[in-house]
């Protein structure tokens, strides 16, 4: 499985992932959220910034079914689910993740006819990756 | 200064489209350019200024000691794909207006079907912002448009018809074309509808071909154009559109994600014509995947946003329809070029000499890669 390549801007996402929190990058002087993680705010231009804690809770914003060709790791467990989940607090935040039966749970654990445009959804962790179940 | 009809494409070329072409890319790139010097009739050491695609693999430096341009002046690369396609025109029209250059050649050659898949590199395919969605499984261009393409049939109430009205009005054009790959292969909807999934809900018939080929074309001033062997078309508008807080293929992250670059290269390319919409006879849109086509078609203006879907229905993609697209097969049934084929069939169209003529033909939007930072260009043979 592919593991995300982190640049220092994004690092502490990672870190804080590593410890079961979900953290938004937030400007430390307009508090404007932003994702993905940049050096600067482009709403106020300020280079001070964040990172704040979020509920973890969300909505199904889209979804896809990724069949083969696929990578090796990918294809052995397709067809998978891929969300993008829009966090309750803020619905222009959006994170790509995989909706699993339970923390740890293959990307195909769930049916992917269960998923829906709209579904509530909560975050869990495995190995450090923000992973998403039903609510 | 306007860059508004003061430039003309006078020459196209291109070699054969195929699955496997033996030759290399540098040796197609040549084969191409030169094809489409003879077309226009210009020497090559007339020649003073080269465009191409940041992904072009063969340099401005191989290419005009292989095949013996003159003194280059002017040589620009765009980034971001098939989005750039058009761009590489622009480029070369402006530096043409502004006399920075007097005989301008755009290219691309690639080697898509026997070579690899872009996508399958891991070593470079993880920088920024990828750390966001490759672990995900999110891997290929085909999953990316996905997730909008399903964002959009939720919204809007697009169907799997809709998407199936691009892939056959492409297709059906094809099947006209002898130089399209899938010349003597019809779809239809049955084929459609039970083929293997891609990525949800796109099906293989919604993703472009694999092609190896090259195409080029020439580009001189409105004065030099009289002279040279073919009719001019003329360059009447161009633009590129990086829109405020775009985010390439994963937009998913600003206010409005079905709002993509074409709305921005749109407002440009339209304020600087003398036309509209209405006034286009005949277009051909970047289809990478049929669901950038209903994306485009709003963008451009043809149709209100979320009428995209429904715009296809009843022919309107056909000869004889609203708004024929894709005349020669497009990126689905023709060749698959990084958009460089939309720009040959754009001029094929206003010479009158496409395999799919659409009677009269005057004006022409030609399209680039909608879902990256884009550009488009309006063509005409009236000036």
């Amino acid at each position: 499985m592919l593991e995300p390549v982190k640049d220092p801007t994004g690092a502490p996402f990672w870190e804080y992932a590593a410890r079961g929190e979900l953290r938004v990058q937030a400007c430390a002087d307009c508090g404007e959220l932003r994702f993905p993680p940049r050096p600067c705010c482009p709403h106020c231009q300020s280079f001070a910034s964040e990172w704040r804690p979020v509920s973890g809770h969300g909505r199904v914003w889209s979804y896809v079914v990724p069949h083969p060709p696929l990578l090796p790791d990918y294809a052995a467990q397709a067809p998978y689910n891929v969300v993008v989940v829009e966090l309750a607090e803020a619905p222009r935040i959006r994170l790509v993740g995989n909706l699993v039966r339970a923390a740890g749970a293959p990307l195909n654990s769930l049916d992917p006819r269960r998923i829906r445009i709209g579904a509530r959804v909560h975050v869990v962790f495995s190995d450090g990756l923000p992973q998403w179940v039903l609510s | 200064m306007t860059l508004k009809d003061a430039t003309a494409i006078v020459g196209i070329g291109r070699t054969p489209f195929a699955k496997q072409l033996v030759e290399d890319e540098r040796t197609l790139a040549c084969r191409a350019v030169l094809a489409a010097l003879d077309d226009a009739g210009i020497a090559p050491a007339e020649v003073d200024a080269l465009a191409s695609y940041t992904m072009e693999e063969t340099d401005e430096v191989e290419l005009a000691k292989s095949v013996g341009l003159g003194d280059l002046t002017f040589f620009s690369k765009v980034g971001y794909g098939g989005g750039g396609s058009c761009a590489t025109v622009a480029h070369l029209a402006g530096a043409i207006a502004a006399g920075q250059a007097t005989v301008g050649v755009a290219w691309r050659s690639r080697k898509r079907g026997s070579g690899p898949r872009p996508w399958t590199n891991t070593a470079v395919q993880l920088p920024t912002p990828a750390q966001w969605t490759r672990p995900f499984g999110l891997l290929r261009p085909a999953d990316e448009i996905a997730m909008l393409t399903r964002r959009y049939m939720h919204e809007y109430g697009a169907t799997r018809d809709h998407l199936f009205n691009v892939a056959l009005a492409c297709r059906n054009r094809a099947n006209q074309n002898p130089a399209a790959m899938m010349y003597d292969r019809p779809l239809t909807r049955e084929m459609y509808m039970t083929s293997r999934w891609i990525s949800e809900p796109l099906c293989l018939f919604d993703n472009c071909l694999e092609t190896d080929g090259a195409l080029a074309c020439v580009i001189v001033s409105r004065e030099r154009a009289r002279d040279c062997a073919k009719a001019p078309v003329y360059v009447h508008s161009a633009a590129q559109g990086l829109p405020a807080q775009h985010h390439g293929m994963v937009n998913y992250w600003n206010d409005d994600p079905l709002t993509g670059p074409a709305w921005t290269a749109a407002r440009h390319l339209w304020k600087h014509a003398d036309f509209t919409p209405q006034d286009v006879d005949v277009a051909q849109i970047y289809d990478a995947f049929t669901a950038l086509v209903p994306l485009s078609l709003e963008g451009y203006g043809f149709c209100g946003r979320g009428e995209g879907g429904a715009f296809t229905e009843q022919g309107a993609l056909e000869i004889g329809g609203r708004l024929p697209i894709n005349t020669g097969g497009g990126g689905l049934s023709e060749a698959y070029v990084h958009g460089f084929n939309l720009i040959d069939e754009g001029v094929r169209q206003l010479r009158g000499t496409s395999t799919a003529q659409v009677p009269d033909a005057t004006t022409c939007l030609v399209t680039a890669g909608e879902g990256v930072p884009t550009s488009a260009l309006l063509l005409t043979n009236r000036s």
